[in-house]
C-alpha cells in the first residue's frame, strides 16, 4: 500500500477506537507510504519504524482491553527536525547536529504520545529553521508535492509536504516568522501558529526565543483544534508557557452573521501579490460578505517595516541561541588540528553551519555589538511595540484579519538566490510573531492562470489567546471553500 | 554612541563580526558576506524613518517575568546518553583540547 491517503486525524482515530481498524495496519501503511512518496518529496529525513510499530501494538492492546487510547489514538505524526524525540536523531537540517541523539522528548511529543499519537519520523526543514523554502536543509531540498520543481515553502517545508502529499495526517512545525503558515500555504494544507505561550517550547531547538511557537499541520481545521487540545497548556519546563486552557468554541453556529472581518489594505498593495493570489482572496472576501460577514477596512501601516524589524530581532536572538553550538559537548567538531580552544570553536562552527545560518549569526552579532545596539536592536524593539499596538487597534474593530498568507504561490527551486528576495516571502507573517498573536493558513483553492494548479493560502489572524475563536472562524470559511486535498495525486 | 553608516558592512567589518561570532571564514566568503550583509542592512535602514521617540522597547510579547518553580530535586539527563553525543570522551568526561597555556 503506497498510495497516498487523505484521511483526517479524526477519521483515523475513530476507526481505531471503534475497532474497525488496527493501529498496526495504519502505521504499517504509513511507513510504506513514506518509503514510497519520499523519493518525490524528500519530506522525511528519518523513520522510527521499530518504535512506531511497538507503539501501534500498545494502542491495539488498549483497545482490545476496552480502554480508550486517547483522542489521537493511532494517529501517525511527522515531527519537524528541530523538535526532539528520543527516537532517531535530531539534526535541525544542519551538519552541526548530524547524528545528534536527544536524551529527552519535547513536551509536545510527550503530550502527543499520551494522547495516543505515534511519531513516525522527522521531517526536513531549513537549517535551524532559517529560510522560507527548505532549500537551506543540509539533507537536500524538500520538493512541493503539487510540482516537484518547486519549493514547499519553509522553514517547516517537510512537515507541510508530508501532510499535503498524503503521507501523514498530522505533523508538527515551528513558526518564528511564518515557518508554519507559509509552507502550509504553498503546499495546500492547514497550518496553525498558536499565540505565543500557548504551546510549550521545551524540546524545540531555540532560534528566536521570543518569537518561536510550535504548531500543527493538518488536512482539516477540526484536526488542528483537536491537536491544540492535546499540546497546549502550561509546562513547568518552559517558563514562557501560559496557564490558559484551550477550549474549542462553537458559538459561530449563526454562521458569518455579525462576524467582523478586517482586510488590511497593506496586504493588497497593487503589484505586490501574484494576480491569482490577489483574485482568489478577493473572491473569498466577497463570498463571506454575501454570507453576512461585515468587511472592515483595516490599516496596518507598519506591514512594510516588519521584515526590517524581524531581521534585526530574530538574528539577534539567534546569534545568542546558536552560541551554544561550540563543538565541545555535542555537535560537529572539526577534524582539523587546532592549537587553541578559540580556533576549535571557530573552525567547528564554520564547518558545521551553512551560509544562511552564518549570515544570520553575523547579522545578529553585528546589531547587538557595542556602538550599534541602540541604532539597530533597540530601535527594532521600539518598532516591535508599535507593531503590537497597531494590531491591538485593529482588533478593536474586528474579530479576525484576513489576507493572503504569502504574496505568491510556490516558486521554482533555486529561483531566489538573493537573501532579501527570500525574506520578502514572509511579509504578511512576521509581524504576527513580533506581536505574539495567533494565525492560521488554510487552503484557499488552486491558482488559475500562470501558476495553474498551485495551492493558494488564506491567512487569518486573531488577537493573543483567541486561538479557539480563530479556529472556529477558520472552520467556518473552510466549509465554504471545500478544498479537495486528494487532487494533489491527480 | 557612534551612529553606524546605514547599509554598509566592509570586509574588515565582516572579519571583526565573524571573529566575535566565532566563525573562521575564508577570504572568498568574507567578500560575499560583506556584499549580502550590506544589502540586508540597507534594507533594514528603513527603520530610520520610523518615529520611535519615547516608545518603550518591547523584548517579549508576554508580560511574564521570573516564574519560579518549586524547589524540589528532579532527575537530570541520563549521563550515558548525554556522553554519547560528545565528539570526544574520556571515561565519564567530555574531552577537549587544552584550554589554558600554550601548546595543546
Amino acid at each position: 500500500m503506497s498510495e497516498p491517503s487523505f484521511e483526517t486525524c479524526v477519521e483515523i482515530r475513530d476507526a481505531i477506537r471503534s475497532g474497525r481498524r488496527t493501529a498496526v495496519s495504519v502505521i504499517e501503511e504509513t511507513l510504506q507510504r513514506i518509503e514510497c512518496l519520499n523519493e518525490r518529496t524528500n519530506a522525511f529525513r528519518d523513520r522510527f519504524d521499530e518504535e512506531a510499530m511497538a507503539s501501534a501494538h500498545r494502542i491495539d492492546q488498549e483497545v482490545a482491553n476496552g480502554r480508550d487510547p486517547g483522542p489521537l489514538a493511532g494517529v501517525p505524526v511527522g515531527i519537524k527536525d528541530n523538535i526532539t524525540t528520543t527516537e532517531g536523531t535530531v539534526t535541525c537540517g544542519s551538519r552541526m547536529l548530524d547524528g545528534y541523539r536527544s536524551p529527552f522528548d519535547a513536551t509536545v511529543v510527550d503530550r502527543l504520545r499520551a494522547a495516543g499519537a505515534i511519531p513516525v519520523g522527522h521531517t526536513n526543514c531549513d537549517e535551524f529553521a532559517m529560510g522560507s523554502s527548505t532549500e537551506t536543509c543540509f539533507h537536500g531540498p524538500v520538493r512541493n508535492p503539487w510540482d516537484p520543481s518547486r519549493v514547499p515553502g519553509g522553514s517547516s517545508g517537510g512537515s507541510a509536504a508530508a501532510v499535503s502529499a498524503g503521507m501523514v495526517p498530522l505533523s508538527l512545525g515551528s513558526d518564528t516568522g511564518g515557518s508554519i503558515r507559509q509552507p502550509a500555504a504553498l503546499c495546500g494544507c492547514v497550518g496553525l501558529k498558536p499565540s505565543y505561550g500557548r504551546v510549550s517550547r521545551y524540546g524545540l531547538v531555540a532560534f528566536g526565543s521570543s518569537l518561536d511557537q510550535i504548531g500543527p499541520f493538518t488536512r482539516s481545521v477540526e484536526d488542528a483544534s483537536l491537536v491544540m487540545q492535546v499540546i497546549s497548556g502550561q509546562d513547568p519546563r518552559d517558563s514562557t508557557s501560559v496557564d490558559q486552557v484551550f477550549t474549542p468554541c462553537d458559538h459561530r453556529e449563526r454562521g458569518f452573521e455579525g462576524l467582523r472581518v478586517g482586510i488590511p489594505r497593506q496586504y493588497r498593495v497593487p503589484g505586490t501579490n501574484e494576480p491569482a493570489v490577489e483574485e482568489r482572496i478577493l473572491q473569498i472576501t466577497n463570498l463571506i460578505a454575501e454570507q453576512g460577514a461585515q468587511i472592515i477596512d483595516v490599516d496596518l501601516p507598519l506591514t512594510d517595516k516588519g521584515i526590517s524589524t524581524y531581521y534585526v530581532i530574530a538574528p539577534a536572538e539567534a546569534s545568542s541561541n546558536l552560541a551554544r553550538f561550540d563543538g565541545i559537548r555535542y555537535g560537529h567538531r572539526t577534524e582539523r588540528k587546532t592549537a587553541t580552544v578559540d580556533e576549535l570553536l571557530s573552525t567547528s562552527r564554520a564547518e558545521g553551519f551553512g551560509p544562511e545560518v552564518q549570515r544570520r549569526i553575523m547579522l545578529g552579532t553585528y546589531v547587538l555589538s557595542s556602538g550599534y545596539y541602540d541604532a539597530y536592536y533597540n530601535r527594532a524593539l521600539q518598532a516591535r511595540r508599535l507593531i503590537k499596538e497597531e494590531f491591538d487597534r485593529a482588533f478593536e474593530s474586528c474579530d479576525v484579519l484576513l489576507g493572503p498568507t504569502s504574496p505568491t504561490t510556490a516558486f521554482e527551486i533555486g529561483s531566489k538566490l538573493d537573501p532579501i528576495s527570500m525574506y520578502m516571502c514572509d511579509i504578511y507573517t512576521v509581524n504576527n510573531n513580533m506581536a505574539g498573536i495567533c494565525g492560521i493558513s488554510i487552503p484557499a483553492g488552486l491558482a488559475e492562470g500562470g501558476s495553474r494548479g498551485l495551492p493558494i493560502g488564506l491567512q487569518l489572524q486573531a488577537k493573543t489567546f483567541n486561538d479557539a475563536e480563530l479556529l472556529e472562524i477558520a472552520r467556518l470559511i473552510e466549509s465554504e471553500l471545500g478544498f479537495d486535498y486528494s487532487s494533489v495525486a491527480e | 554612541m557612534t551612529r553606524p553608516e546605514p547599509g554598509h558592512l566592509s570586509e574588515a567589518g565582516v572579519r571583526k563580526v565573524a571573529q566575535l561570532a566565532r566563525l573562521e571564514l575564508t577570504d572568498e566568503s568574507i567578500e560575499l558576506y560583506a556584499e549580502q550583509l550590506s544589502s540586508i542592512l540597507e534594507h533594514i535602514a528603513n527603520l530610520e524613518t520610523l518615529d520611535v521617540e519615547g516608545v518603550e522597547p518591547m523584548a517579549h510579547p508576554l508580560p511574564v517575568t521570573n516564574r519560579l518553580g518549586e524547589d524540589v530535586p528532579t532527575a537530570g539527563l541520563p549521563v550515558e546518553v548525554v556522553l554519547e553525543n560528545a565528539p570526544a570522551r574520556e571515561a565519564d568526561f567530555i574531552a577537549v583540547p587544552k584550554v589554558l597555556g600554550g601548546e595543546s
